[in-house]
């Protein structure tokens, strides 16, 4: 009998294989401190992965939706926050005199971008344009979980892919030639609170970083969602006892 | 019949405005219902409470939106990240579309089980299939203020589909448009629009509720009530019912908004729109995935076999098909010619029924799926059952089946002092 079962789904599973690999390898699944009921992110990560986009990433990709001011979110000092932005020159103006000048960012300002432009963008990237990130997550088909995995999911070519010039190899990316070069290795960044900055905890910092960028509401979300959803199971609970009252005497 | 009204002030201004006397006629002690509607009937009087959701919801969001191309996408996250309130406003607009598909859908499916759209109820039913035809022009329209990928490419496709008329096609879908592709003016009259069709919605609601109130609910039986023993006043018994149900569905509603916001929409559509890339997989939302499977279904020319002569392309084909699919709907009392209402009592109608809905759902799947065998192929059989549905299997069943004896009244069936 259960030969009889499996023996159809081993033949549907051989000839699925195939498609599989061409429509990219499934993320494999980690386990978030934001999803469920209760998530919410991950401080300490998230403030990591800040760190990982900040030395890494927004060397391409810009953040464009996200403000300084945002960081506080995550636990960072105003102060921290202000430092942050400072670090940053942007074009402002025009003055009276009419020209346009740099001042350092504020933490009202926008995330500071790699390129003035998508054209600048694409002619530092051998004609590739790095997307913005602000809401990558949500912008993929199970968005942490690819993201995690196109972080480490960098290897070398199997001998029958040809790749073009400025293309990488990524098992996680549809289609697997990828413009982006790898972006993490080992020990790229030096986290201050002495975690070990291996490839697979720097994907999962970044990543819920970028989950944060692209959900800020969420634990907000989550946390109105428990009263309110209590509060409506009771006051249902109500009506139903009133329901059952009302039609007591039809029955 | 003016009602009585114990309250003096009440009273002073009914006898001047009778606005107290048509609210007891329409929802109060002076509307009498059925006294065997199911949990079925809830989902009239919930559609009407999500179209209030939506109106409000839109509101506050086309406070803030921008109806431009090149801040729309961003203005829609400004709502997210820095409106107060605006991710939970938004949130409840996005979900509630595909909330009050839901709750329209087990309506209709409602109707078609226990007959509601049969005699006297025609117009009722008909009424009905403009507000599903009005949802679905709005609901389309707001699909594409966010201007992701999929509301600019979603856009195009549905657009385009006009072009298939013949010889004013072109020119209507350059009026649509307001210019020679989806750009800033359809933007901006698709945003004038979603907010004008709501309001005709409501007008045709209070028509659909009009002629409900002509003849009152059908019921689970399907059989006329005879007397004053076959019904109960609306209030209190269906107010508190549809009170109670309400809840229910606002904890089904809540848990969307909150911990899946998203699951309803395409994660392409967080993406802005560029009209130089076209996404993968362009799909419509999930609302309209059967009869985008009956679009596409036609991939075939209707001509002389044998000839180069076509009069009907398959482009077409597929628009007519689709919405034929609609227009059948409407037209479904004269198709259906049988006397009994409810499938209670349809031995064969009840599983036509069930068929019919397993059907409705598969259209559903293959519309979701991209445009490759095998499911063109099972999509070209669904719809062929579909339109089979409607123009044989209903009117033929009508003919041949002996339906089952009906009670002689509502009352005697739900006290069990006759057995039906």
């Amino acid at each position: 009998m259960l030969k009889k079962v499996l023996a159809p789904l081993a033949l549907a599973l051989a000839f699925s294989a195939p498609a599989l690999a061409a429509e990219g390898v499934a993320a494999p699944k980690v386990s978030w401190s934001f999803h469920g009921l209760f998530g919410t992110f991950d401080r300490a990560a998230a403030q990591r992965g800040f760190q990982v986009y900040k030395e890494v990433c927004a060397a391409c990709h810009s953040l464009h939706l996200v403000a300084y001011r945002n960081l506080q979110d995550l636990g960072f000092s105003e102060a921290e926050v202000k430092a942050v932005a400072a670090g940053y020159q942007f074009v402002d103006g025009p003055n009276d005199a009419g020209e346009m000048y740099e001042r350092p960012g504020r933490a009202s300002d926008r995330f500071h971008k790699a390129f003035p432009n998508d054209n600048a963008a694409r002619a530092g990237n051998n004609g590739a344009l790095p997307p913005d990130l602000s809401l990558i997550v949500k912008a993929r088909p199970d968005g942490h979980n690819y993201v995690h995995a196109l972080m480490i999911g960098y290897e070398k070519a199997p001998a029958d892919v040809q790749l073009a010039d400025g293309q990488n190899y990524n098992k996680y990316f549809p289609g697997h030639k990828i413009a982006m070069p790898q972006p993490l290795n080992e020990g790229q960044v030096t986290y201050a609170d002495g975690t070990k900055a291996t490839i697979e905890q720097m994907a999962h910092d970044v990543t819920t970083f970028l989950a944060w960028a692209a959900e800020p509401e969420l634990e907000r979300r989550h946390q109105l969602g428990l009263q309110v959803i209590l509060f409506l199971i009771v006051a249902t609970g109500v009506f139903y006892a009133a329901k059952r009252r009302i039609w007591k005497d039809l029955h | 019949m003016a009602t009585e009204f114990k309250n003096g002030l009440v009273r002073w201004i009914d006898s001047r405005l009778p606005i107290f006397t048509l609210i007891d006629h329409s929802v109060g002690s002076a509307y009498p219902t059925p006294r065997n509607l199911n949990y079925f009937w809830n989902f009239g009087s919930l559609a009407g409470a999500v179209l209030v959701v939506m109106i409000l919801s839109g509101i506050f969001l086309a406070m803030n939106y921008t109806a431009h191309t090149s801040m729309a996408f961003d203005s829609v996250e400004r709502i997210m990240r820095d409106v107060n309130g605006g991710w939970l406003i938004r949130y409840i607009h996005m979900n509630g579309a595909s909330m009050f598909f839901i709750v329209v859908y087990v309506h209709i499916f409602r109707g078609l089980y226990y007959g509601s759209y049969k005699e006297p109820r025609e117009l009722l039913w008909i009424i009905g299939v403009v507000i599903l035809l009005l949802m679905m022009a709005t609901g389309f329209m707001g699909y594409v203020l966010p201007w992701g990928q999929m509301s600019f490419w979603g856009a195009t496709v549905i657009t385009n589909l006009f072009s298939a008329i013949p010889v004013v096609g072109g020119k209507i879908v350059t009026l649509l448009w307001g210019g020679f592709s989806v750009d800033n003016p359809t933007l901006n009259r698709f945003f004038a629009l979603h907010y004008l069709l709501p309001f005709v919605l409501v007008g045709v609601v209070v028509l659909h509720v009009a002629a409900l109130h002509q003849h009152g609910s059908n019921n689970p039986l399907g059989i006329q009530h005879k007397g004053p023993q076959d019904s109960i006043p609306f209030h209190p018994y269906y107010t508190i019912k549809d009170l109670f149900g309400l809840g229910v569905f606002a904890i089904f509603f809540a848990f969307f908004v909150f911990f899946a916001p998203n699951f309803f929409g395409e994660p392409d559509n967080y993406i802005p729109a560029n009209p130089l890339s076209t996404p993968a997989h362009i799909v419509p939302e999930w609302y309209f995935l059967p009869f985008y499977a009956i679009l596409r279904a036609v991939t075939f020319d209707i001509g002389i076999p044998f000839t180069h002569i076509v009069f009907i392309d398959s482009k077409l084909g597929g628009v007519l098909a689709m919405f034929g699919a609609i227009v059948l709907l409407a037209v479904l009392p004269w198709l259906d010619r049988s006397k009994v209402r409810s499938a209670k009592f349809r031995p064969l109608y009840f599983w036509a029924f069930w068929i019919f809905l397993a059907d409705s759902i598969l259209l559903g799947y293959i519309g979701g799926k991209p445009a490759e065998q095998p499911y063109i192929l099972i999509g070209q059989f669904a719809t062929a059952y579909y339109f089979l549905h409607f123009l044989v299997i209903l009117p033929l069943i009508a003919k041949i089946e002996t339906p089952k004896p009906l009670p002689s009244s509502i009352a005697a069936a739900v006290t069990g002092k006759e057995k039906p």
